[in-house]
């Protein structure tokens, strides 16, 4: 009667019989556990009617050269500057290699394409780029209200990291540029940014 | 063992009760009826829900909102125009499609001017409500409010039956009931705000099926059972896998206490 | 009942924590050397399945937590969007709303066997009324957990209770005034009350240990009601807890949980109300408010007091024997006067237990009808009276029958020990040395 009589009987198969049945009692709880695990993960992820918000229209006919809108976008902002010739130049007079990251961390062209001006941008005088910092996430000042940093185009004050006319990181703990989110001028006059699968494959875009 | 016995017998006595609780009121209980959904092994009948779909736009939007759907709802899993193409509804041409055919103010949107942004509807937007608020809901229909449909069938007894029969129960009212103004009488509801909606003929099916009262009535009660409970093929699907599973570890437990406990008197 | 600890540290780790926080001694010593007699039937399961189903709100209702809104404008949409958009969230949300349900059958079932088997009687009169503390818990937390989703149910629910205290003389109306928050149930309350839902099932978890412990001081009580033996004989009247008693819970646990995922998977609003399923609506009750089915038989007793007695009016005298039904389960180890613990050896005080237990689901059956109405159709006999006769019987089970009938009634001839039991006529050739 104590708890290790079944062990003790001499027959032969019984041992491995009992062995299977605890074996398979022991495995199948822990792979009702495991499997139990995964919805309660998986509500944190973002839900269907998040998910569904992942798209906006921007008219940017009002934005005059110049100047610059910030707009919210999956509820973080995003940066629209209407650049002029002169910042467009300045742009691109820029060196690759002068560059800390020479990725041009746009989601609508392949990783690893370089970071020249080019493929930072669909339409040269429009630079829109996501609007928080690639350090620890806060929103860089701009140029508009001079506070625009060393490049006279962003800088965060948080750390301090300079970004330049194509919002490329030049100087500071940041470490990368400020991404592009995926775009497309749905008119002359209308940005549609977050986009389908059927938009992306017709929005234009490709590496210079 | 007595105690079990006993215990049985008192839920019995509960289940009496609540058996006779099921049919209150002075009006008819919903008639039964089969359906594709029925069952722990039914599926909605997705054709259906798509006529219903369209019943709903062309009959019943007009007074009825419903609040809680929106266009991707229609693509998504289990959903009438589902498509295995498109894992993300939001990309459902169809979905687009249907969305993109109503062009309003979509939940108090305004423009940079402070104006009502007008815009075509894209999937995440909800379905439209008809009227602007409850007050005009009511002026437009004798004082009624047409409920919301979202949770309809979930929010009556045997809500499916329900929908059906009362889209085919108006009747001329019986001696001694009077109708107030603009009322109607129907027989699973009594007096009722609502006229009645379905002639046969009164649309015409996309996929042609012949829209006689009785196919229009079981078209939107299923529609408004996909739209009070979306994922119930899922739901069934998952209890499935999961009353097996937990049937086998049952059993497998069940041999390890017998092994266990093999040797030893209790 | 717990002897000296036979935990044996083998690792240096294990020996270096033990000197300092015996925590894994604890852990063998309660849940697995610890000694269970060996003759607990199923109804012994119960504590188990509920300690499961205490884990598994907690766990669902954080989940919830993370999605829910209380605000008296997005409540009712936030269950719903629960239902559809978040991941799994229909699945969560299902087996929070029935594992309430499932707890309370569980919780009633365990209750019923301690009232059977004396569970109550000493040395456990702190174990029970432990227990007690944890069903009044539990009522607070389901009440409050039922007035989240927002539904006209919610809404009518929360106004008739809170409205109970009301009937208090001199502070009734502040005290309502105070858990509302306001002048209605509103906003204020919606907000307090999914506070304390919250922070409820902690406190639950709490009392749920010192049950534990109060437990483990004693020991568990058993179908024959004789304590386990001192000493050397003590061994044979018991079993370690784990494997046999791990074991026989898990099977139990797993086949409730079967059922459970039925109503889960396939009936996940049948346990509702479909008024529920309507947005709380202030100008307009639904034509027949019911509690939860778990507090039919009290609402029953609420409604079974329709004369003023004394100074006392109808409303007061129902919301006193309400809460006294549950108040005189404190004194209960009080009450029975019998020495013999198990209804298997008191012949007459088991059919008045049986009796009991039928009334309750009778005052269930009453909570659950319309007063007015007639029981099974019979002309004249409502189910008022029906409810007062029960509610009669309630209070007369504790308070007349079990003083009484410690001390007229002759019990059957009980085993020597509980390895006799067990052993049966094989104890008697053999007897125990």
């Amino acid at each position: 009667m104590t708890e290790d009589n079944g062990a003790l009987d001499g027959h032969g198969e019984k041992p491995s019989r009992r062995d299977f049945i605890y074996i398979a009692a022991g495995g199948a709880t822990a792979v009702g556990g495991g499997l139990v695990l995964w919805p309660f993960v998986d509500q944190m992820n973002p839900a269907a009617d998040t998910l569904a918000l992942g798209s906006i229209r921007v008219d940017v006919s009002q934005l005059l050269p110049g100047s610059e809108m910030t707009v919210m976008w999956r509820g973080a902002p995003v940066f629209i500057r209407h650049r002029t010739e002169e910042e467009v130049a300045e742009a691109r007079d820029v060196e690759l290699s002068a560059l800390p990251d020479e990725d041009a961390r746009n989601d609508n062209l392949p990783e690893g394409t370089p970071a020249i001006d080019a493929n930072r941008v669909l339409r040269s005088e429009f630079l829109i780029v996501k609007g928080n910092c690639t350090h620890l996430g806060c929103v860089p000042t701009s140029q508009e209200t001079n506070a625009g940093g060393e490049y006279n185009a962003w800088y965060c004050p948080c750390h301090g990291s300079h970004y330049d006319k194509s919002a490329r990181i030049r100087r500071g703990p940041a470490p990368e540029n400020l991404p592009v989110p995926d775009y497309f001028f749905e008119s002359e006059t209308t940005v549609k940014i977050g986009l389908n699968d059927e938009e992306r494959a017709n929005s234009g875009w490709a590496v210079a | 063992m007595k105690m079990t016995r006993l215990i049985a017998a008192g839920l019995a006595a509960l289940g009496l009760s609540a058996a006779a609780g099921a049919a209150p009121g002075d009006y008819k209980a919903p008639e039964h009826h089969h359906w594709h959904h029925s069952g722990p092994f039914g599926t909605y009948d997705r054709s259906a829900i798509q006529r219903g779909y369209q019943i709903y736009v062309e009959v019943c939007a007009s007074c009825h909102s419903m609040d809680l759907l929106s266009f991707r709802n229609l693509g998504e899993r289990g959903g009438p125009f589902e498509d295995e193409r498109f894992p993300n509804a939001n990309d459902n041409p169809l979905v687009m499609q249907l969305a993109a055919s109503y062009t309003r103010q979509w939940a108090g949107e305004v423009d940079d001017a402070g104006d009502p942004r007008i815009r075509p509807g894209i999937p995440a937007d909800t379905f439209p409500a008809p009227y602007e608020n409850e007050q005009i809901a009511r002026g437009s229909n004798n004082g009624a409010l047409p409920p919301d449909l979202s949770v309809m069938t979930r929010a009556r007894h045997h809500g499916t039956d329900y929908v059906r029969s009362l889209m085919l129960g108006y009747k001329d009212a019986p001696e001694g009931v009077e109708l107030g103004a603009g009322q109607y009488y129907n027989e699973y509801f009594g007096p009722i705000s609502m006229a009645p909606q379905l002639v046969d003929g009164l649309i015409e099916y996309a996929d042609g099926t012949e829209a006689t009262k009785e196919q229009m009535a079981e078209d939107i009660a299923v529609f408004l059972t996909w739209a009070a409970d979306p994922h119930q093929d899922i739901r069934k699907q998952t209890g499935l896998m999961v009353l097996l599973f937990l049937f086998v570890l049952t059993i497998l437990v069940y041999l390890a206490y017998r092994q266990i406990w093999a040797n030893v008197e209790h | 009942m717990s002897g000296p600890s036979t935990y044996e540290p083998k690792t240096g780790f294990t020996k270096w924590l033990d000197s300092r926080l015996p925590i894994v001694r604890l852990g063998w010593d309660s849940f697995v050397d610890f000694p269970t007699p060996r003759n607990l039937n199923y109804w012994w399961t119960f504590g188990g399945i509920l300690a499961v189903f205490l884990m598994i709100q907690i766990i669902t209702g954080i989940v919830l937590a993370m999605h829910y809104v209380p605000h008296e404008a997005y409540a009712f949409d936030s269950v719903e969007r629960i239902r559809r958009d978040v991941n799994f969230g229909w699945m969560i949300q299902s087996m929070h709303a029935n594992g309430a349900a499932f707890f309370f059958v569980a919780v009633y079932l365990h209750m019923f066997r301690g009232l059977y088997y004396g569970s109550y009687k000493a040395p456990r009169e702190v174990l029970w009324i432990l227990g007690v503390v944890i069903y009044l818990l539990m009522m607070a937390t389901a009440f409050m957990g039922y007035v989240l989703p927002w539904g006209q149910m919610s809404y009518w629910g929360a106004i008739v209770i809170t409205n109970l205290i009301g009937a208090l003389p001199f502070v009734g109306d502040a005290i309502r005034e105070w858990l509302w928050g306001g002048f209605s149930v509103g906003q204020a309350t919606l907000n307090r009350f999914f506070s304390l839902h919250y922070l409820l099932p902690f406190v639950i978890a709490g009392v749920v240990g010192l049950h534990i412990w109060a437990l483990h001081v004693p020991g568990n009580g058993n179908p024959v009601g004789l304590e386990v033996r001192g000493g050397k004989d003590g061994k044979k009247d018991t079993l370690p807890f784990h494997p046999y008693y791990t074991v026989k819970d898990g099977f139990a646990i797993l086949v409730y949980l079967m059922v459970f995922a039925v109503f889960v998977f396939f009936l996940p609003t049948v346990l509702g109300h479909a008024d529920n399923f309507i947005e709380a609506n202030p100008l307009s009750t639904p034509a027949h408010i019911v509690p939860e089915w778990y507090f039919l038989p009290f609402y029953a007793i609420l409604r079974a007091i329709t004369f003023d007695i004394g100074p006392i009016d109808a409303k007061l005298g129902g919301v006193l024997l309400m809460f006294g039904a549950i108040a005189i389960l404190f004194v209960l180890p009080w009450l029975d006067t019998s020495k013999v613990r198990s209804m298997r050896y008191r012949p007459l005080t088991r059919w008045f237990f049986i009796f009991f237990v039928l009334t309750c689901f009778g005052l269930g059956w009453c909570g659950a009808k319309n007063p007015d109405d007639y029981v099974l159709g019979i002309e004249g006999f409502k189910f008022l009276y029906f409810g007062q006769f029960l509610t009669l019987y309630y209070f007369a089970y504790f308070l007349v029958v079990l003083p009484v009938m410690g001390i007229v009634e002759k019990p059957k001839e009980r085993p020597a020990s509980i390895e006799a039991a067990v052993l049966g006529n094989k104890a008697s050739a053999q007897p125990a040395e």
